[in-house]
Formats: structure tokens, C-alpha cells, sequence
């Protein structure tokens, strides 16, 4: 069985696809027909990454739809974190890093060189693998985005905004008592939730959040997964994770991401249920990984 | 010559006695015994055992030898040169050791001298003969009696392992003790500088003035430190006044900024500031800065002199700019890079996160960067010597000439000043008030320094 389909193939058996219900088919990645997302807010076409002369991503062509999670999978290494980081040009603080293709936000190329980065990056937030808390007080860690970006006009606004934020990713409750000790004094899953809790403080339109649960347990998974049901009305959210279930349970629409080349997407439970390609079935099924 | 040979020995024996206590070792495994230590360790062992017998023997003439050697010499001496007094006694002692070890001496050689000499160099011959085989003889019996202790529960590894740990514990001591004597000395000195001008003079006193007896050791003049004290101070504000400017926004640019290709090549063109001989910075001031700082000054109707706490200053701050930027540079980039990555990820831009994230992270270090220069600046000889002006008078004007108190100690210190009047001892009470101070800053950098590094751990 082939898992690829030619661009101009529209005849391959096992997607009987007309262009035009799927839109073309970029690269060799299998696409679940007639699900392609409408609201697409970010398109990435034919995207490689390179790090120095190593290629970490080959021609990855993803629609993102707003008001939607993505979950991208994969195993150790096969670039999903690098795809993340593309989407809000962080890439472009790795000095050999070098991004070719096309990606754009409501049809804005970000890769253009008259777009504003730190604009760019005030839209599309992050949340990092690792817990990267900074070395201030737990209310300076989230009261630095809005700081930066002018987003209260009184203390009390801004004491409002870091305590939603705060109750948001469910961490309120442990940290009422000691919003001014570091956040580098939390535990390791208290720290993520305190990333979480800075990133949606400055409001972004789109969310980026890389294994935002590794480090917690299922209670705090269970916030988190919540918060990102409720995010989900509202913004584009991108999420990275190892398991199938957290996909399963928040996600509408799933890539799977192998040896740096997107192998297929689309939704959820088609990807998990019913994937096309051998390499999505031997993922799923735990033989590859 | 003969240090050698006495290194010689020990390599050889303690060969020997490694491969001995290896090869036996090795031999009880071969039966079969599970041995507790490997035979590395059993080697070791009796190379120990072997050594420390010798080298005590060695150490003990290195002690004794000059003592015995001495009364010997002493028993040379004919009736009539042993009644002598003391100074003419010693006079004729060294002699005979002079001769005795072959350089010679000024003027007629005396025939019971020269016998002297001769019996002196054979007792030397023989005694070293005798020392180094006795060293040698206590060393093989330490062989032979570690060879005969081997057994397969001997605890080998455990033993070298403490050996080990007292030789290191030793050569950090070593370093300690001179640090303390050094210390003590410079105290003992400076006490004796107190005897004759009162502490309350000499830190408050605000005319420096030592007059140059001409006869006996009494204190003329005033000894007053202030002068001094506020010359080195107001040069070592100039100096970071240039410094922390120049050299942080170096270690910004280069932390931040600069790609990796740039950087390997600036930040080793910045590090040679470091490697320039002060005096080069010296002649420096005083040949081009400082006649261009006073015409600058004449042009624009400031009189400033060509040799002034000014000039010196700003050689001064030129030199420490690597000290500043090179630390700080390496304290900047020891935060970790996912910090920066948070902030930037936030929409902040970089000069956003370098205020407001960075530099805070580093901040303790950096000034713990800031303080090592800062004292840097205030032992700092060469520079003040020739572009200071070399005047020790109270005055607020960094246009004028100025001391320092390293240029004082320098020129207390030459000339030939015996050590016993106050106007050498009183180097010893500055470079004192000097370490002091240099200690006290030093500390404060250490002690900021430590704690910036356990926020990352
Ligand atoms: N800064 C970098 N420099 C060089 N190579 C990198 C860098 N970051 C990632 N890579 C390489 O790019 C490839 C993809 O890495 P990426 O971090 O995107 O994987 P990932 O899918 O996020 O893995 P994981 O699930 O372990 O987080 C890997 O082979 C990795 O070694
Ligand atoms: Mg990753």
C-alpha cells in the first residue's frame, strides 16, 4: 500500500478526492478527504527547517482552523517542536536556524520582512516544553506580558488580569498565599502552569503549547485540558503531545509528524480510529515511537 | 647534581615497589581469592609505604643537615677565632662554608681555613652519602614489610584513597599558609610602623609629608592617609565611570547581539586590553592621553595638567574594560536561554528583555563582575605611578595632579631606605590598608557571586 499522493493525482484509490473538495494535496501527506478545515487561520505550505546543513522539517503543508486545537504527534525528534517555534518565528532566535516555505496568518506571510515580529509574537503565544518561569516573584511572571504591552491601566486592572489568569490555569488556589515568592520556587508542574497562566495573560489569538502536560498530574491535566476546551471558543490553539488520549479528549484535528516529515492529518478521530497511512497505523497501534 | 640523584632514587625504588606490590597482589588473585582491592591500588600502596619512610629520612637531614653541618664548622675553628665576638665569629663561619662549597672568597685565604673548608665539603660528601642510603635503607625495609602485608583483605584502595586526600589537603594548605604568612608579615611590619606614628595619625591625618632622617630612626614629617586614600578612590571612580559603561553594553552587545562568528573574533581582540603590561598603559597616559587631554582642556579654557588622577583614570578605566565586559559577558550568557526565549515568546522586544530579564538574572554576578574590577583598579601600580602626578595633596579636582597609595609605597620603597625607620615601614601599613581594602571587596564580589549562581541550580 502507498501512503503518498501525488499532487496532481486526483485518481489514487484509496483517496478518491476531487481537487477541489480537498483543495490540492501538497507533499506526500495523507489527507482525510473532504474534512479540510474552512476557518483556516494559519497555512503553512511546503515549510522546511534546517539547523545548520540538518534538516529538521521536509515540506510540511498544514492547515490550522481557528477556533479549533490541533494537536500534533509523533515521536521523540521528528520536529514538532520546531514547527511550533516556526509559527511565531522563535526559530529566529537560533542563530544556524534556517526556515523556507510559506506560512501565513490570516493570509499575512509571517516570514515577510516587513512583518513585525514582536507584534507577531504578542498574537501567537507560546507555552515552552520545559517550565521556564522567570527568576521574579509569581505575580511579576504574569504581570510581565501585560506590563509590556500596556494592557492594564491601573494596578488594579492589572492585579485582576494576573489573578484570572492565574485561576485560568488552575493554580490560583496554590499560589494565593505566595504570589510574592519566585516562581522558580514552585514544583515542576506548578512552574508549567504559571507559563500557561503568563501566556494567556497578554490575551493571544493563537496559542502554542508544547506538551503543556508533561509535567503534571492527572488533576492539573484535567485544569489544563478544561482550559483549553474554554480557550478553544475564543482562540487558535496549537498543542503538542505524546498521548493519544489527551488527543483524543482535546482536539479536533491531529497531525502526525514522523522523521521530520508530516505524514497525515486530519481529524482526530479519523487520525486516531482510522489512519490511512502505515506509518500513522504502526504509531497509533505503539509499534513505532 | 645531587637532587637529582636523590629524585633518581626515589623513581627508581618507587617503581620498584609498585610493580612489587602489583605483580604479588596480582599473583594472590591468580589463585582463585577474591582480592577487596584492585591490584592498582596494592601497588600504590607499597609505593607509599616505600616512599614516606625515605622522604621523612631526606626531610629530616633537610631540617637537621644545615645545624649539623654548622657545628661541625664550628668545631674547625681554631681556640683563638671560636673566642671571637659575635659578628667577626659568624664573619669567619661563612667563610669556611664559602670556601667549602667552592665559590670563594674575598682576600688572603688563611691555611686553617682552607682545611677547614676541605673537611667541611668531605663531612659533606659523606654525610649526603650516608643520608641517601639510609633513605634508601628505610625505604626498601618499608617495601619489604608492605610486600609481606599483602593479603586479599587488605583494605588498599581505601588507604591510598586517604593518602591521597592528605597530599591534597596538604598543597591546599600550602597555598593557605603563605596567603597567612604573607598576612602576618605584612601586619608584624606595619605594627612596628604604629610604634612610632599613632594609628589615629596615620588613618586621619590629611598632610602626607615624611620628612628623610638624616640621623637615627625618629618619625619627622606627617603620615597622614587621607591624601592618599582619596587619590586611589577618586582614580578608581574615574576608572569605572569609563568602565561599566564601555564594558557593559561590550557584554550586552556581544551576549545578545553579536552572532557566534562575531563574537569569537571580538571577544578575544577585547581580552588582549587585558594582556597589555600596565606599563605599556603607563607610557601610554603619560605620552599621548595626557597632553592631549590638557590641550583638549586649553582649547575649550579648562586647565587640566597632563599628569592628573584624569589621565590616570581614564588609562585606568580603558585597562579594566575587559575585566567588565568579558565577566559580564560570561555571566550573561550562564542565564539560561530558555529565559530569554519565554520573554521574546511574549511579544517583548529585545531590549525589552534584556532590562527587563536578563540583566536582572544577572545582575548579582555582574556586580560581583564590577567589584573584582574595582579592586583591580585600586592595586593598580604602573599607570598611577607615571600619569598620577605623583602629588600627595588633599585636592577635589580631578584636573590636578594627584597620589595613590600604591605610588607612595613605590616611592618609599626605593632608594636605599633601611627597613627599620618609618619611612619604609609605613609601605607596610599602606599595602596593609591596601589589602584591606581589596580583601573587603573581594569578599562582597564572592559572597554576590555565590548567590547568583544558586538561583540556576
Ligand atoms: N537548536 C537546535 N539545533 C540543532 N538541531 C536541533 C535544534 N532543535 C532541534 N533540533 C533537531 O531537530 C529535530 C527535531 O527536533 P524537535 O525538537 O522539533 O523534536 P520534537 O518532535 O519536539 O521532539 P520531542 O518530542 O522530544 O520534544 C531533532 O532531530 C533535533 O535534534
Ligand atoms: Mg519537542
Amino acid at each position: 500500500m502507498t501512503v503518498s499522493i501525488p499532487p496532481d493525482n486526483t485518481g489514487a484509490p484509496h483517496a478518491p478526492v476531487s481537487a477541489s473538495a480537498a483543495g490540492p494535496a501538497y507533499g506526500e501527506t495523507v489527507r482525510t478527504p473532504d474534512t479540510v478545515p474552512r476557518d483556516v487561520r494559519l497555512r503553512a505550505r511546503h515549510v522546511d527547517v534546517f539547523y545548520g546543513d540538518k534538516q529538521a522539517l521536509f515540506d510540511v503543508s498544514l492547515d490550522i482552523p481557528e477556533k479549533a486545537v490541533t494537536s500534533l504527534i509523533g515521536p521523540s525528534g521528528c520536529g514538532k517542536t520546531t514547527f511550533l517555534r516556526c509559527v511565531n518565528r522563535m526559530n529566529d532566535t537560533i542563530e544556524d536556524c534556517r526556515v523556507t516555505g510559506e506560512i501565513t496568518l490570516d493570509g499575512q506571510n509571517i516570514y515577510d520582512p516587513s512583518l513585525d515580529v514582536v507584534e507577531l509574537r504578542s498574537r501567537v503565544g507560546m507555552v515552552f516544553q520545559k517550565p521556564n518561569p522567570f527568576p521574579k516573584s509569581v505575580y511579576e511572571n504574569v504581570a510581565y506580558g501585560p506590563r509590556i504591552h500596556g494592557l492594564a491601566r491601573s494596578r488594579a486592572e492589572l492585579e485582576d488580569i494576573v489573578v484570572a489568569s492565574l485561576r485560568r490555569a488552575g493554580l490560583w488556589e496554590e499560589v494565593k498565599d505566595r504570589l510574592r515568592e519566585p516562581g522558580t520556587g514552585l514544583s515542576g508542574g506548578q512552574q508549567q502552569r504559571l507559563c500557561i497562566a503568563r501566556a494567556i495573560a497578554v490575551s493571544p489569538e493563537v496559542i502554542l503549547m508544547d506538551e503543556p502536560c508533561s509535567a503534571l498530574d492527572p488533576i492539573a491535566t484535567a485544569v489544563i485540558e478544561e482550559l483549553i476546551d474554554e480557550l478553544r471558543l475564543l482562540y487558535t490553539i496549537i498543542i503538542v503531545t505524546h498521548s493519544m488520549q489527551q488527543a483524543a479528549r482535546v482536539s479536533q484535528r491531529t497531525a502526525f509528524f514522523h522523521l521530520g516529515r508530516l505524514v497525515e492529518e486530519g481529524p482526530t478521530e479519523v487520525i486516531l480510529r482510522h489512519p490511512q497511512a502505515k506509518k500513522t497505523q504502526d504509531y497509533i497501534t505503539g509499534r513505532i515511537g | 647534581m645531587i637532587p637529582l640523584l636523590v629524585a633518581a632514587l626515589l623513581l627508581v625504588l618507587m617503581g620498584i615497589a609498585y610493580t612489587q606490590g602489583f605483580s604479588r597482589s596480582r599473583a594472590i588473585a591468580a589463585t582463585g581469592v577474591r582480592l577487596h582491592s584492585r591490584p592498582a591500588y596494592h601497588g600504590s600502596l607499597v609505593a607509599i609505604r616505600c616512599l614516606l619512610p625515605a622522604l621523612l629520612v631526606l626531610g629530616l637531614w633537610v631540617l637537621f643537615g644545615p645545624g649539623m653541618t654548622r657545628a661541625f664548622i664550628v668545631a674547625q675553628l681554631p681556640p683563638d677565632v671560636a673566642a671571637l665576638d659575635e659578628p667577626a665569629f659568624l664573619t669567619a663561619v661563612r667563610r669556611i662554608e664559602a670556601i667549602a662549597s667552592g665559590f670563594g672568597v674575598a682576600g688572603q685565604v688563611q691555611p686553617y681555613e682552607a682545611a677547614a673548608g676541605e673537611a667541611v665539603r668531605r663531612f659533606h660528601t659523606f654525610a649526603l652519602l650516608v643520608v641517601m642510603a639510609a633513605a634508601a635503607g628505610v625505604g626498601i625495609l618499608g617495601l619489604l614489610a608492605a610486600l609481606r602485608r599483602i593479603s586479599p583483605t587488605l583494605r588498599a584502595r581505601n588507604k591510598v584513597e586517604s593518602v591521597v586526600r592528605v597530599l591534597l589537603l596538604a598543597c591546599s594548605a600550602l597555598a593557605i599558609l603563605t596567603t597567612v604568612g604573607i598576612v602576618v608579615s605584612l601586619f608584624n611590619e606595619a605594627f612596628r610602623f604604629f610604634s612610632f606614628v599613632a594609628p589615629a595619625d596615620f588613618f586621619f591625618g590629611t598632610v602626607w609629608n615624611p620628612g628623610f632622617a638624616t640621623t637615627g630612626t625618629a618619625a619627622i614629617g606627617e603620615y597622614g592617609l587621607l591624601p592618599l586614600l582619596w587619590g586611589t578612590v577618586m582614580i578608581a571612580i574615574i576608572a569605572m565611570l569609563v568602565a561599566i559603561p564601555v564594558g557593559l553594553m561590550t557584554a550586552i552587545y556581544l551576549s545578545q547581539y553579536a552572532s557566534a562568528r562575531l563574537r569569537n573574533v571580538a571577544k578575544p581582540i577585547v581580552e588582549v586590553l587585558a594582556g597589555i603590561p600596565t606599563i605599556v598603559y603607563g607610557f601610554f597616559a603619560l605620552v599621548t592621553v595626557g597632553p592631549f587631554l590638557s590641550d583638549t582642556g586649553a582649547a575649550i579654557g579648562l586647565d587640566i595638567r597632563a599628569t592628573s588622577a584624569l589621565t590616570a583614570g581614564l588609562v585606568m578605566g580603558i585597562m579594566i574594560i575587559p575585566f567588565v565586559s568579558s565577566l559580564s559577558d560570561d555571566i550573561m550568557r550562564q542565564v539560561p536561554l530558555s529565559l530569554r526565549d519565554g520573554s521574546l515568546g511574549l511579544g517583548a522586544t529585545e531590549s525589552e528583555t534584556i532590562r527587563r530579564v536578563l540583566l536582572p538574572a544577572a545582575l548579582p554576578g555582574i556586580v560581583g563582575a564590577l567589584l573584582l574590577a574595582i579592586s583591580r583598579a585600586i592595586g593598580e601600580t604602573m599607570i598611577v605611578v607615571l600619569a598620577a602626578g605623583n602629588s600627595p595633596v588633599l585636592r577635589f579636582n580631578p584636573a590636578e595632579p594627584v597620589s595613590t597609595i600604591t605610588v607612595t609605597i613605590v616611592n618609599q620603597l626605593t632608594g636605599d631606605a633601611d627597613f627599620a625607620g618609618p619611612q619604609s615601614l609605613v609601605a607596610f601599613a599602606l599595602g596593609l590598608t591596601l589589602f584591606v581594602m581589596t580583601l573587603l571587596l573581594n569578599m562582597v564580589a564572592l559572597y554576590i557571586v555565590r548567590r547568583f549562581r544558586e538561583q540556576y541550580e
